[in-house]
């Protein structure tokens, strides 16, 4: 479903041109699980961002389900996205004035969801990261794990085929990493495809399969 | 993404921070509140001096000597014009479309009774006044009737003057002097009060015939006409212009109508009330500053959340939208807060000073509430383009 063929990522920086992903070909099947390894600045989250849709990659073609994406505008990569892809930030990304619960239901009042139908799913995404009893809190009144938990069902509240996961637990506790491990391996296992950047080799080796990247090419 | 998602967000964010949205509003509140204060108060002169023009009765034409092309009140410029007679009146009075003629000499002489005397103004005049000027007579009657080109020296005081002459004492029937002449009280007037800063009191009564002789003159200074109402002013105004200009032989008078008089009084203080209503707005230019600044200081403040938001599958529109909404709910606060506090402040105005004429203008309170949406528009689209301009990547990086 995801099919990269001769992607290049280059930033002008000054003078200086990075070169942050070297001609990667990469083909992710629909409900794999699939870790990013690799050391610092080896271009991991700009791969996952152009998978992301993101970044727009320099050259290459990006076809996500037989759909060449790399030439869509704005609106289309938008829609993509609501439609298609979640994404799990290493710093949560909650919007801090709003409760649990309403941060989940925003991907759905971006779609146009009517209100009831909105209500309902909410109250079962939390269900199903077992925060029923926060769904009125504050990110401020949350832990880490509870934070990325939200954020997850967030993620998820579109029914997306794509789970992406930048850096997940990096920055939670080894027992709440465990927790959203679990969580999203749980979503991998009811056929969506799970993509996670990680730099634990333990936590990467549960994978189905391991990408490493080094300076911007797959070894 | 729905309309009333959109609002609903936009309204939720800006109770999010109560005291920096109401900080922002008040400059909206204080700018909508002073023009519909400003403008109740142009509005209230505006019928307080049109009220005062009418208070002297309406279906009035007037009649001046001398042409004139606008309506300065020239009286007799041009050496050639014949002065406007008592016969003109007379005559003018039988014509069917008019109901009553009062021709009109004013001057100042002395008034003497027993041993008070005073200054003021004397109407010549005839027996229509009450009839015309809609004015009542209080005590004894007015000059008699069909006495215009011999009258017997009777007079009618204003109120003032007869409490100033007499002081509680019967004025009928007393001999007074005015200038040198002697004339009989016949009559005192209701009390009418200032017309237009002129004090309808303080005057004297006279025959047309007796002023002419006593101030000297030719002919009257003005002709008052009342016109039958069931007549169009066309119609009348044609009447009295065809039967003077076979008097005099040529158009050597000018006619002025209540109506124009009323009409050009009317722009007049249109214009006043808008150049009221402008300098308001000088505070509701103050007021869109304000939302500027603060919806530019909320998308800086913001740009992870962009970030997020465009993350998680808004477009650049629905940015857009949002962001303008929070200016436009800003706004409409502003608007619907500084309507109540300046009808408040109009009330508490009427409550308290109740000689001030103020009256709500709603077309402005209106115009004002429209306005305030408008630069909620305005300036929330600057703020707004710039949030939605931003990169996704790039905003979720920001912090
Ligand atoms: N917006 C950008 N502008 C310029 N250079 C960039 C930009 N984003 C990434 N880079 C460069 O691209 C390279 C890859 O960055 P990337 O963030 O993908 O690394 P990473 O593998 O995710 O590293 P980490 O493990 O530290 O998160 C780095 O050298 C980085 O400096
Ligand atoms: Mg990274």
């Amino acid at each position: 479903m995801i099919e990269l063929e001769n992607i290049h990522r280059t930033f002008q920086v000054g003078e200086q041109s990075v070169h942050a992903l070297n001609n990667i070909n990469l083909t992710i099947n629909k409900g794999e699980y699939v870790s990013i390894m690799g050391p610092s600045g080896s271009g991991k989250s700009t791969l996952l961002n152009v998978i992301a849709l993101l970044d727009q990659p320099s050259s290459g073609i990006y076809s996500l389900n037989n759909q060449i994406v790399t030439q869509l505008d704005d609106n289309q990569l938008a829609q993509v996205r609501r439609e298609n892809i979640g994404f799990v930030f290493q710093f949560f990304h909650l919007i801090a004035r709003y409760s649990a619960a309403e941060n989940i239901e925003i991907p759905m009042i971006l779609a146009g969801v009517p209100i009831q139908e909105r209500k309902q799913r909410v109250a079962d995404a939390l269900l199903a990261v077992d925060l029923q009893q926060r769904a009125t809190h504050r990110p401020d009144q949350l832990s880490g794990g509870q934070i990325q938990r939200v954020a997850i069902a967030r993620a998820m509240i579109m029914q997306p085929q794509i789970l992406l996961a930048d850096e997940p637990t990096g920055n939670l506790d080894s027992k709440s990493g465990e927790g959203i491990i679990e969580l999203l391996e749980n979503l991998n296992q009811k056929q969506t495809t799970l993509v996670m950047i990680t730099h634990d080799e333990a936590l990467g080796s549960r994978a189905q399969r391991i990408i490493r990247l080094i300076d911007g090419k797959i070894v | 993404m729905r309309y009333i998602d959109v609002f609903n967000l936009a309204y939720r964010t800006v109770i999010s921070h109560k005291l920096r949205s109401i900080l922002t509003a008040l400059g909206l509140i204080i700018g909508i509140a002073s023009v519909i204060v400003l403008t109740s108060i142009g509005r209230g002169v505006h019928s307080y001096v049109l009220s005062e023009f009418t208070q002297f009765g309406t279906n009035l034409i007037a009649v001046f000597p001398g042409k004139t092309t606008t309506l300065g009140l020239s009286g007799a410029t041009i050496s050639t014009v014949r002065p406007l007679s008592l016969a003109d009146a007379v005559s003018l009075s039988k014509l069917d479309s008019i109901s009553a003629a009062l021709p009109l000499v004013q001057g100042n002489a002395r008034i003497e009774a027993d041993k008070k005397q005073r200054r003021t103004t004397v109407l010549g005049v005839g027996a229509a006044v009450p009839e015309i000027w809609k004015i009542k007579v209080a005590q004894g009657r007015f000059l008699p009737k069909n006495e215009q080109a011999n009258p017997r020296a009777f007079a009618v005081l204003g109120h003032k003057l007869s409490v100033e002459l007499f002081a509680g004492r019967n004025p009928l029937g007393q001999r007074i002097r005015i200038g040198s002449d002697r004339f009989r009280v016949l009559g005192v007037m209701e009390k009418k009060g200032q017309m237009m800063g002129y004090d309808m009191d303080d005057t004297i009564y006279i025959p047309t015939a007796k002023a002419l002789d006593m101030f000297d003159r030719e002919g009257v200074m003005e002709i008052d006409l009342l016109y039958n109402s069931k007549i169009q002013l066309k119609q009348v105004e044609k009447e009295v212009k065809r039967l003077l200009q076979r008097r005099h032989g040529r158009e050597d008078f000018s006619i002025i109508t209540q109506d124009q008089m009323l009409k050009s009084m009317d722009s007049i203080l249109n214009v006043l009330t808008l150049s009221v209503a402008a300098l308001g707005s000088i505070s509701l230019l103050v007021g869109s500053v304000g939302i500027l600044t603060i919806m530019t200081i909320a998308v800086s403040e913001r740009i992870s959340e962009i970030g997020l938001l465009r993350a998680v599958g808004a477009e650049r529109g629905m940015i857009f939208k949002m962001f303008l909404s929070e200016a436009l709910v800003l706004s409409f606060i502003g608007g619907v807060v500084g309507i109540f506090l300046g009808i408040f402040i109009v009330q508490m105005i009427k409550f308290a000073m109740p000689v001030l004429p103020v009256q709500l203008a709603w077309f402005y309170i209106l115009a004002a509430f429209i306005i305030s949406l408008l630069i909620g528009v305005i300036a929330g689209v600057i703020p707004a383009i710039k949030a939605a301009k931003l990169h996704p990547l790039d905003a979720l990086r920001a912090e």
